[in-house]
C-alpha cells in the first residue's frame, strides 16, 4: 500500500516545483473539460495561456489586470503567512475605489499634480478603515475574522451601489448609476502610448520589493513568519499576537484599497458598480501560488492576470463562457494545495515485501 | 392576520436552506474538520438540483442530483484534505471558488428558464385550519425534512455510539486513533453528508424559493450557515432557532418596503450581513466559552504517523 511518510524536513525542491505541477495538471485537466464541451481543447488551451503573450497590446493588458492581483496579493501573502485569514480584500477593494473616487470628483476640475496621490491616500485609508472592522472585533471581541471579512465584502458592495445610485451618481448622466468620468490629473499617467498599461504597475512592482525587504530583513517580517509557523515561540519571544493582526489586516487593507483606487484612476476612468469583479478573491490564489513570498506573488500575479485576458479572448474568439476563467482558477488552487502534500511528505511502499525487509533489517541489527 | 401568516411562511420559505446547510456544516465540524467550502457546495447542488429537474422532468430526481453533486464536492474536499492533509481553510476558499465556476459553467444553458411550483405537502383536513393550519401542516416535503433532519442530528450526537465516537474524533483525534476508530473514515462520511446537505439546501434555493437559476444565487448563504454553526454553538437544536431568525431578517427586508419604511433597498439587503456580524460578535465575546463550545480539533490536520 502506498504512505505517504512525513519528511524530516520540508523539501525546498518540491515547494517551488508544486506551482508548475499545479499548472500543468490544470492544463491538462482544462484539455479534457473542454474536450467534454465539445469545444476544441488545443486551440482553447492555446488561447488562453499562450495567445495572450504574442502582441503587445496583450502584454500592456497584463499589466492592468495583474496590477490589483499583485497589490492584493502582497497584502494577503504577509496574512497568511502569520495564520490573519483576511479574505475580505474584496470589500476593501471596493471602499478603497470608493474613497479614492470620492477625491476625485471633490477636486473634479482641479489640475494639480497632488489630485492624484490625495486620492491614492484617501482609498488606502479607506481600505485600512474597512479591515480595521475585522481586526478590532478579532482583537477586542474574539470574532472570527474570516467571517467577519467576508460578510463585510457583500456589504461594502452594496454600498458602492447605493453611492453611484445616490450622492456619487454623475449629475448628467441621464441617472445611469455611475460617476462623472475622472478629469485628467484624476487619471493615472499611461506607461505605453495607444495601451492602458497604467503607473498603478510601476506601483505594484515597488511594493514588491519593499515587502521582499520586509520579510527578509526587517524584524517585522521575521515576527509575522515566527507567528505563523511557531505561535507559542512567537508569544514566548514576546511578540504581541494583537499587534501582528493588526499589522496585517492595515497592510492588507491598505493594498486593497489601493488596487481599488487604481482601477478607478486607471482602466475604468470612473467609478461604476460592477469595478469589485472579484480580484480580491482571485489574488488568494495568486499569494498561495506565490508561495506567499512577494516575489512569488508577482509571478503568480501575472500568471492568473494571463487566465483573464486569454479567457476573455477565448470568448470572443471561441465563444466559450466566461465562467471558464474562474474554473480554471479554481483547478489552478486545488492541484495547488493537492501537489502540496509532497513538500511536507514523500509517498513510500508499505507493502509485504516493504515490511519483511524491514523486519528482516532489525533483526539484523 | 392574513399578513401574518405570509410572512411566518415566507421566513421557513427563507430559511430552510440555512438550515439544511447549517446542519451539515455542523456534523462535520463535530468531526473536528472545517469545510469554508459549504457555499460552493451550495450553488452546485443549486444547479444540479435546477437542471436536474428540468432535463428529468421530475422534482425527486432534481433533488437527489443536487443531493448527489454536493455529495461529490463534500468528497473532493474530503480527499484534499484527509488523504492529502491540505489545510482546511485554503481548500474551502478553493471548494468555493471552484464551485461557483464550475456552476456558472453548468448553468449556461438554463438561465431565463422555471419551474413549475412545487407541491405544498398539505396533511388532508388540518391544513384548512386557520393560522396553524398553512404553517404547521401546509408546508412542502423538504421543510418537514429539514426539521427530521435537525432532530436525527441532535438524536445521532446525543444518543448513538457513532454520534459519540465522532464527538470523540473532534475533540481529540490522536487519542481517538490510538483507541481504533478511523479517523479519516469517519470525516469522509461526516464530509459527504454535509455536502448532500448543502446540496439539498442548494437546490431548495434553484427549485423551490426562485425557483429559477441565477449565477451566485446563493449570494453568502452559504457563509451565513456556517456563521450560524457557531451561533448555534454546535447544539443541532440551535441551528433551527439562528437559521429562522436569519430567515426572519431577511423577510423583514422584502416587506419593509410594503410597510412603508423609506431606505434604499440595497441597504436593507446588508441587513443579514451586519446581522450575521452582530450574532458573531455576541456569541464570540467571551473567550474561555466560545473555547469550549468549539471542537477541540477544529481545523487541524490530522496524521496517522504509524
Amino acid at each position: 500500500m502506498l504512505k505517504l511518510e512525513l519528511r524530516k524536513e520540508p523539501s525546498k525542491l518540491m515547494l517551488y516545483a508544486t506551482p508548475f505541477i499545479a499548472l500543468g495538471l490544470t492544463i491538462l485537466a482544462g484539455l479534457l473539460l473542454f474536450a467534454l464541451m465539445g469545444k476544441e481543447p488545443v486551440r482553447a488551451i492555446t488561447t488562453i495561456f499562450f495567445e495572450p503573450l504574442t502582441s503587445l497590446y496583450s502584454v500592456s493588458e497584463l499589466m492592468v489586470k495583474s496590477t490589483p492581483l499583485i497589490l492584493i496579493g502582497i497584502g494577503l501573502a504577509l496574512g497568511f503567512r502569520a495564520g490573519v485569514w483576511n479574505i475580505g480584500a474584496e470589500g476593501q477593494f471596493a471602499i478603497g475605489a470608493i474613497c479614492g473616487s470620492a477625491g476625485a470628483l471633490y477636486f473634479y476640475q482641479v489640475e494639480s499634480i497632488w489630485v492624484l496621490p490625495l486620492m491614492c491616500l484617501a482609498g488606502a485609508a479607506g481600505g485600512m478603515a474597512w479591515a480595521a472592522i475585522p481586526a478590532f472585533l478579532k482583537t477586542r471581541l474574539n470574532t472570527n475574522e474570516i467571517l467577519v471579512s467576508l460578510m463585510l465584502v457583500y456589504v461594502a458592495v452594496l454600498l458602492l451601489g447605493v453611492l453611484v445610485h445616490g450622492p456619487m451618481r454623475d449629475p448628467d448622466g441621464l441617472n445611469f448609476p455611475e460617476s462623472r468620468l475622472f478629469h485628467d490629473a484624476a487619471i493615472l499617467p499611461i506607461l505605453i502610448e495607444g495601451t492602458r498599461a497604467h503607473a498603478g504597475f510601476i506601483v505594484a512592482l515597488i511594493i514588491v520589493a519593499l515587502a521582499w525587504f520586509v520579510l527578509d530583513r526587517h524584524i517585522l517580517g521575521f515576527q509575522i513568519k515566527v507567528a505563523g509557523q511557531a505561535p507559542h515561540a512567537a508569544r514566548f519571544a514576546g511578540f504581541s499576537d494583537k499587534r501582528i493582526v493588526w499589522l496585517c489586516f492595515m497592510i492588507s487593507g491598505a493594498l486593497a484599497g489601493l488596487a481599488g483606487v487604481f482601477e478607478a484612476a486607471g482602466p475604468v476612468g470612473q467609478l461604476v458598480p460592477a469595478l469589485p469583479v472579484g480580484y480580491g478573491f482571485t489574488a488568494i490564489i495568486v499569494a498561495f501560488l506565490g508561495r506567499l513570498h512577494p516575489v512569488g506573488v508577482l509571478l503568480g500575479g501575472l500568471l492568473l492576470a494571463l487566465t483573464y485576458i486569454g479567457g476573455e479572448s477565448a470568448q470572443i474568439s471561441m465563444s466559450l463562457p466566461s465562467a471558464t476563467t474562474s474554473v480554471f482558477q479554481g483547478m489552478l488552487l486545488f492541484f495547488l494545495l493537492a501537489a502540496d502534500v509532497f513538500v511536507n511528505y514523500r509517498l513510500k511502499w508499505t507493502g509485504r515485501a516493504a515490511k519483511t525487509s524491514a523486519a528482516l533489517r532489525q533483526a539484523a541489527e | 392576520m392574513d399578513l401574518t401568516v405570509s410572512i411566518i411562511l415566507g421566513i421557513i420559505i427563507a430559511a430552510t436552506p440555512l438550515v439544511f446547510a447549517a446542519i451539515g456544516e455542523l456534523t462535520v465540524e463535530k468531526s473536528g474538520v472545517l469545510n469554508l467550502g459549504v457555499e460552493g457546495m451550495m450553488i452546485v447542488g443549486a444547479i444540479a438540483g435546477f437542471a436536474g429537474t428540468i432535463e428529468s422532468g421530475s422534482f425527486t430526481a432534481g433533488i437527489i442530483a443536487a443531493i448527489i453533486a454536493g455529495a461529490m464536492m463534500g468528497l473532493l474536499f474530503a480527499f484534499l484534505t484527509q488523504t492529502l492533509l491540505a489545510n482546511q481553510v485554503a481548500t474551502g476558499l478553493a471548494l468555493t471558488m471552484f464551485g461557483l465556476g464550475i456552476a456558472a459553467l453548468w448553468g449556461q444553458g438554463y438561465s431565463g428558464k422555471s419551474l413549475p411550483t412545487f407541491p405544498k405537502f398539505a396533511v388532508p383536513g388540518l391544513s384548512d385550519l386557520p393560522i396553524i393550519g398553512p404553517i404547521l401542516f401546509g408546508q412542502d416535503a423538504l421543510v418537514y425534512l429539514s426539521i427530521a433532519l435537525v432532530l436525527g442530528v441532535s438524536w445521532f450526537f446525543a444518543r448513538t455510539r457513532n454520534g459519540l465516537v465522532v464527538r470523540a474524533i473532534g475533540e481529540n483525534h490522536e487519542a481517538a486513533n490510538a483507541i481504533g476508530y478511523g479517523v479519516v473514515r469517519y470525516r469522509y462520511l461526516a464530509l459527504m453528508f454535509s455536502g448532500g446537505c448543502s446540496g439539498l439546501g442548494g437546490a431548495y434555493l434553484s427549485i423551490v424559493q426562485t425557483p429559477l437559476w441565477v449565477e451566485n444565487m446563493t449570494a453568502g448563504r452559504g457563509w451565513i450557515a456556517l456563521a450560524l454553526v457557531v451561533f448555534a454553538a454546535w447544539r443541532p437544536m440551535r441551528v433551527l432557532l439562528g437559521a429562522y431568525l436569519f430567515g426572519g431578517i431577511t423577510i423583514l427586508q422584502l416587506h419593509s418596503q410594503g410597510l412603508g419604511v423609506d431606505i434604499e433597498p440595497q441597504i436593507l439587503s446588508m441587513l443579514p450581513y451586519l446581522a450575521t456580524i452582530i450574532v458573531l460578535v455576541i456569541i464570540s465575546r467571551d473567550k474561555v466559552k466560545a473555547k469550549l463550545n468549539a471542537p477541540a480539533c477544529l481545523g487541524q490536520t490530522f496524521y496517522a504517523a504509524s
